[in-house]
């Protein structure tokens, strides 16, 4: 087990040095120096100077020891990415947005897992039947309905015209009523992908030998279905459920955007707006390195209940 | 070869005498799929449906290519009522050479009094480029990528893995995202990057490393069967083995997951534009959504309702078909 965990921890090391390669070819080289951004159209060429000596654009790409390549990696290592164009602390802007983000991500979450596996399971129920093929349609017609209209369809009709929810976030008031109407809309467009995912799953195992052998003892339905088929399903479903978890502190882009949450969503948005390739470049290392450690976990924790895998 | 192939078309030579006439006609995979796949009547009206889409678009890029007269349907800028009409509401106006008519727009106009129903149409043009540019890329790079993984192995194998897995570690938006921000207004090797050129260039260059993992694995599955062993006994070199032997056998492959990947593109597509990172000058469906949203405060919901039914259908028969196609050319995959 040792053996294995060290050896699948020396694996993540070229994964990270990939990410790592990977933005600065696209930031550094691709990108290059944006000082003539940050500095306005009206600059004199000596703010110019001073912006490229401070955020380092002066400095050769290569092959010295206080290169832009040895800066990136240094930067990333030590999670000291500098500040923004806009001089506040990356770390602190990125800290400040989690919070916000989490309070949208993970109910919505949690809401959109629950519901869709126990209507996978009653789809499984009526397999076969109009019900099922009337749900598989649903399922896709949500999918084919894109994010935004979701978004602006349920800002306007239940925020704008009904005033059911407030149409924007307010952080005076309490999270249940100002998140309310994200979260509803966020479950409502994730809906039809994830009942497809599932009933797949659920119908997968439904078609193992085991199954089979529980209807040919006599057992009814929904003993087959609750008893046996979810304990086996179990185990792809926590999977995709721990590889997910990182994308919930990555908020709801769009979601953050209509509603105005200030998460990591807003976050991402305003750095895009304003091209500040610093705050991109933070968010995706950090962002990789999360899904790095949570598909390490996964991956240990598959050794840990399956003796199999170790050998390989 | 010649008597080879001749046996296999008479298609019964390799079965025993006297069972002949219980055995129906050999077909090849394609044609048996397209068989089964034209029974069912929803995926023939979803393949007209995606038909339609594209002879619009290349409609429009021939017409813009031989700078023909336009035809009225998607002549967009053309200013032909008020601002803000409603849909299927009769209106005066008068035309450029004086003349007063009654007329009726049958998705109203937008705020300059252009037809919305002229800009749905020509925005499918812009979607259906960026999907099929973008699915050009991904597939000009994963699918090499994906035959010499699976192919040679060894050491190229790892470097093609190491690749997809630091890929596939950044979250999809933010790589899509960074891409699409950094690619924007740049001119590399003398190509100026300008609207959605960046746009399905990002996509392109990002989302190749779903199809170069399945090619990988179906190489790997399939370099160990008989007819690759067969074709190798021939002397058959590496490249005529992958181009003319592997590869036909898994295009069925590529095309069910083309299919299922263009709703992504289009979908894509609508979140940069509406991030200002995609088309700017013409019309898009991203763009009328992200307009749509200022409108609907002034109850001027048909925009954003015409960009996003246009939207709908196409990945609605995209989705269906992509299923269809699966479960008739891929009997493995088949959902009962």
């Amino acid at each position: 087990m040792t053996v294995y965990i060290i050896r699948r921890l020396l694996y993540t090391v070229p994964i990270v040095v990939g990410v790592l390669l990977l933005t600065f070819f696209l930031f550094s080289v691709v990108g290059g120096d944006i000082s003539q951004q940050i500095a306005g159209k009206n600059a004199d060429a000596e703010t110019i100077a001073e912006i490229r000596h401070e955020y380092g654009f002066d400095k050769p790409l290569f092959w010295s020891l206080d290169s832009q390549f040895i800066d990136h990696f240094r930067k990333a290592l030590t999670f000291n990415f500098g500040r923004a164009l806009d001089r506040e602390k990356i770390s602190d802007k990125i800290l400040r947005g989690v919070g916000p983000s989490l309070s949208l991500t993970v109910p919505m979450f949690l809401g959109t897992l629950v519901l869709s596996i126990s209507l996978a399971l009653m789809v499984a129920f009526v397999r076969g039947s109009w019900l099922d093929v009337a749900a598989v349609v649903l399922c896709v017609a949500g999918m084919s309905i894109p994010y935004l209209s979701f978004i602006i369809y349920g800002q306007y009709i239940f925020a704008y015209k009904l005033g059911l929810f407030p149409i924007m976030y307010m952080p005076e008031e309490s999270l249940l009523t100002s998140l309310a109407l994200p979260v509803l809309i966020g479950i409502a467009a994730g809906l039809g992908g994830n009942l497809r995912f599932y009933r797949t799953i659920v119908l997968d195992e439904m078609r193992s030998d085991y199954v089979r052998t529980a209807f040919a003892k006599g057992l009814s339905t929904s003993k087959v279905l609750f008893k046996h088929v979810l304990k086996n399903a179990l185990i792809p479903i926590i999977t995709s459920v721990v590889l997910s978890i990182p994308y919930l502190f990555l908020g709801s882009l769009l979601l953050e955007r209509f509603f105005g949450i200030p998460g990591l969503g807003s976050l991402m948005i305003e750095a895009i707006a304003s091209r500040d390739f610093f705050i991109i470049n933070a968010m995706t290392f950090i962002f990789s390195l999360l899904i790095v450690v949570f598909t390490l976990l996964t991956d240990i924790c598959y050794a840990w209940a399956d003796p199999r895998i170790k050998l390989e | 070869m010649p008597g080879l192939t001749r046996e296999s078309n008479s298609n019964n030579s390799t079965h025993q005498p006297g069972t002949e006439e219980h055995i129906p006609p050999g077909r090849s995979l394609w044609a048996d799929g397209i068989r089964r796949l034209r029974k069912q009547r929803l995926a023939v009206v979803c393949f007209w449906v995606i038909v339609f889409y594209l002879a619009l678009a290349v409609f429009e890029w021939i017409a813009e290519a031989r700078k023909w007269e336009t035809p009225a349907f998607i002549r967009w800028n053309e200013i032909v009522g008020p601002s803000y009409q409603k849909p299927m509401v009769p209106y005066e106006w008068t035309t450029a050479d004086g003349k007063t008519e009654i007329r009726r727009e049958w998705m109203g106009t937008d705020f300059m009094g252009r037809s919305t129903l002229r800009r749905t149409l020509y925005g499918a043009k812009t979607s259906i480029t960026v999907a099929l540019c973008a699915s050009l890329i991904s597939l000009a790079i994963g699918v090499p990528l994906g035959a010499a993984a699976g192919y040679f192995r060894g050491w190229l194998d790892e470097l093609i893995i190491w690749l997809i897995s630091t890929l596939s570690t950044i979250p999809y938006l933010l790589l899509l995202m960074a891409f699409a921000v950094v690619l924007r207004d740049k001119t590399i090797f003398g190509l100026e990057l300008r609207g959605i050129t960046s746009v399905y260039l990002a996509m392109g260059l990002t989302s190749w490393v779903g199809i170069c993992r399945l090619i990988r694995g179906e190489f790997i599955k399939r370099k160990e069967s008989e007819y690759v062993l067969a074709a190798r006994a021939t002397g058959c070199s590496n490249a005529r083995i992958i181009f003319s032997h592997l590869l036909p056998n898994v295009f069925h492959i590529i095309i069910i997951d083309l299919s299922l990947r263009f709703v992504h593109f289009i979908h894509a597509e609508v979140i940069l534009s509406f991030l200002g990172l995609g088309e700017t000058d013409k019309p898009s469906w991203g763009a009328m959504i992200d307009a749509a949203r200022a409108e609907l405060a002034r109850d001027v919901w048909w925009e954003m309702t015409a960009a996003t039914i246009a939207i709908f259908l196409l990945s609605l028969a995209l989705n269906l078909f992509g299923d269809a196609l699966r479960d008739c050319l891929d009997p493995k995959l088949r959902v009962d």
